[in-house]
């Protein structure tokens, strides 16, 4: 492979975010003006709570800044289009059932998971398997910047800037066998660990460990990326540290989180929404407006940034997620059938 | 049936004006509190969709603690407690209708066509509308008059809050992407709650 680097054909920009001072300065106003213990009563469990309490609570949240993550050393992203998703709600709306099925749950309890050391252990069919350590992540291949919209089956998407590595380049280094025609994810389960590996009813009745997987093709093209940071310091344990999976054009839950171990197959391997629900989510997850989820039309979506209620955020979901430049690879499939 | 207190409770009506300002207040403060702070994006990264739950929750909860005030009044027993009744029950509409307006308007953006094909092309949305259909219903005859002039229908008509609930908690599971979610707790709420009028139950389904 050439050195030549990549560009992704959709260019977000770094350039419009909302400064973290000013996101802030905002929640301490609301928080001194809080005039709504008493009705928190009324709320019971779930998000809600989480979310009111957290406005009048401890500002332990607020402490997490990027910098008390691991800074890292990458090389910047030029694009400059689209406005970021603020770094706050990145970190404190994520889908990681293994902490528990609310979207605030994961910002709240995975502190608890261990991240470091950590394995990520390559085999399967290739000549050189292999083992990457915590520090082989941040320093095994040149980090580079990424800003990748991610659209969320759900119906919602944010735009974040990644630092990471392309998943080719370790695949390359573990020289896969012709055989190989498929990529096998699994991720971290730990129930010492999980609230929601260790309990059934928490982590949303889902078998663990989580599982994924791609057709080779799709591993090796260069928009997909390991993402070991976001907003240039090390991810934060909810968004998956110490290294995802990030496929932009895919729908968010086949970029799978806290990865230990990637296997190369000859069968398409089994992926965990799939199993679960068959009719719902299938192998493949390319987003696609006219291939509607039976409970949510896929025709828009909400793109999450800044604004509260009043901020007019839907817009029109394209194919691909706008990555147009995966399309060749689905020139002789049925994205009907193999949605 | 067992009794929990010797004598009758009885509820003055100075303590009664009090609470009910007091649930006025503590209703309409906390849907206009979410109301505000989800204007100025302070209610977590997705402020609509924490919008649209917690006022759906705030409905499903009112609901239950509508159907749980007459068993309660037998029991206890105190029967001025069935002067709090409507209140709950005309909460539990008007949060339900919060709940269809903050979707309409902040989640679809008042996209009247993508209204209409969500209703008719996904079930647990659908199942939604007739609940709040319901709803409506129950309210709009929950006057003294109407009550009054509609004599024994009444009741038949207002049997149908049974129905309501079960539908309540079908469109909340439903909306989750699995099943062993918190929606379960309110299942298993309700349960509790038709438990105590077994009878009834038994009764009404005779009567189709």
């Amino acid at each position: 492979m050439s050195n030549k680097r990549f560009t992704p054909s959709v260019k977000l920009t770094e350039a419009d975010v909302t400064d973290q001072n000013v996101f802030n300065g905002r929640r301490k106003l609301l928080k001194s003006m809080g005039f709504l213990g008493a009705s928190s009563l009324l709320a019971s469990s779930g998000q809600a709570n989480a979310q009111l309490f957290d406005l009048f609570g401890s500002s332990e949240e607020e402490t997490k800044k990027p910098s008390s993550y691991l800074p890292l050393e990458y090389k910047k992203s030029k694009d400059k289009s689209q406005v970021l998703t603020p770094y706050e709600k990145v970190v404190s709306y994520n889908n990681f059932y293994e902490f528990g099925t609310d979207k605030s749950a994961p910002a709240a309890y995975a502190h608890e998971m261990t991240t470091n050391p950590w394995t990520l252990k390559i085999d399967g069919l290739c000549e050189k398997p292999t083992t990457i350590s915590y520090d082989d992540l941040h320093n095994k291949f040149p980090l580079e910047e990424r800003i990748y919209r991610l659209r969320c089956v759900e119906a919602w998407s944010m735009v974040v800037p990644w630092v990471g590595f392309e998943l080719a380049r370790l695949i390359k280094l573990v020289q896969p066998l012709s055989s190989a025609k498929y990529v096998a994810f699994e991720t971290y389960a730990n129930a010492d660990e999980m609230r929601g590996v260790k309990s059934r009813f928490a982590g949303g009745g889902i078998q663990y460990p989580y599982v994924e997987g791609l057709r080779m093709d799709e591993a090796m093209h260069p928009l997909t990326l390991m993402a070991v940071g976001l907003y240039g310091s090390a991810l934060p344990n909810q968004n998956g540290a110490p290294v995802r999976l990030v496929v932009p054009w895919k729908y968010g839950f086949k970029s799978a989180k806290s990865i230990v171990r990637i296997r190369l197959t000859d069968k398409k391997p089994p992926t965990t929404w799939n199993i679960l629900a068959p009719h719902e989510y299938g192998f493949y997850a390319n987003v696609n407006p006219t291939v509607s989820h039976p409970r949510w039309s896929q025709a828009s979506e909400r793109r999450i940034t800044t604004g509260g209620l009043l901020a007019r955020n839907r817009t029109e979901t394209q194919l691909f997620n706008g990555y147009s430049e995966v399309a060749s690879m689905y020139s002789n499939l049925n994205l009907k059938q193999n949605f | 049936m067992k009794r929990l207190l010797s004598k009758p409770l009885r509820i003055s009506n100075n303590v009664r004006v009090t609470a009910k300002t007091l649930i006025h207040l503590i209703v309409l403060g906390y849907l206009g509190g979410l109301f505000y702070f989800g204007l100025n994006d302070a209610l977590g990264a997705d402020p609509v969709k924490t919008l649209i739950h917690n006022s759906g929750l705030t409905a499903v909860i009112l609901l239950l603690i509508t159907l749980v005030i007459s068993p309660l009044a037998q029991r206890l027993p105190c029967a001025d407690l069935m002067k709090f009744r409507r209140l709950f029950g005309v909460y539990a509409f008007f949060a339900a209708l919060y709940h269809l307006a903050i979707f309409t308007v902040f989640d679809l953006q008042m996209n009247i066509g993508l209204l209409i094909s969500e209703i008719i092309r996904r079930p647990y949305i659908t199942v939604g509308l007739i609940t709040f259909i319901l709803l409506l219903a129950l309210s709009l005859t929950s006057f003294d008059r109407i009550k009054r002039k509609m004599g024994k229908h009444w009741q038949s008509l207002h049997n149908y809050v049974y129905l309501t609930l079960f539908l309540a908690l079908l469109h909340f599971s439903w909306s989750e992407k699995t099943l062993l979610q918190t929606s379960l707790y309110y299942w298993l709420v309700a349960f509790v709650v038709m438990t105590t009028r077994s009878m009834k139950i038994k009764r009404l389904f005779k009567f189709k």
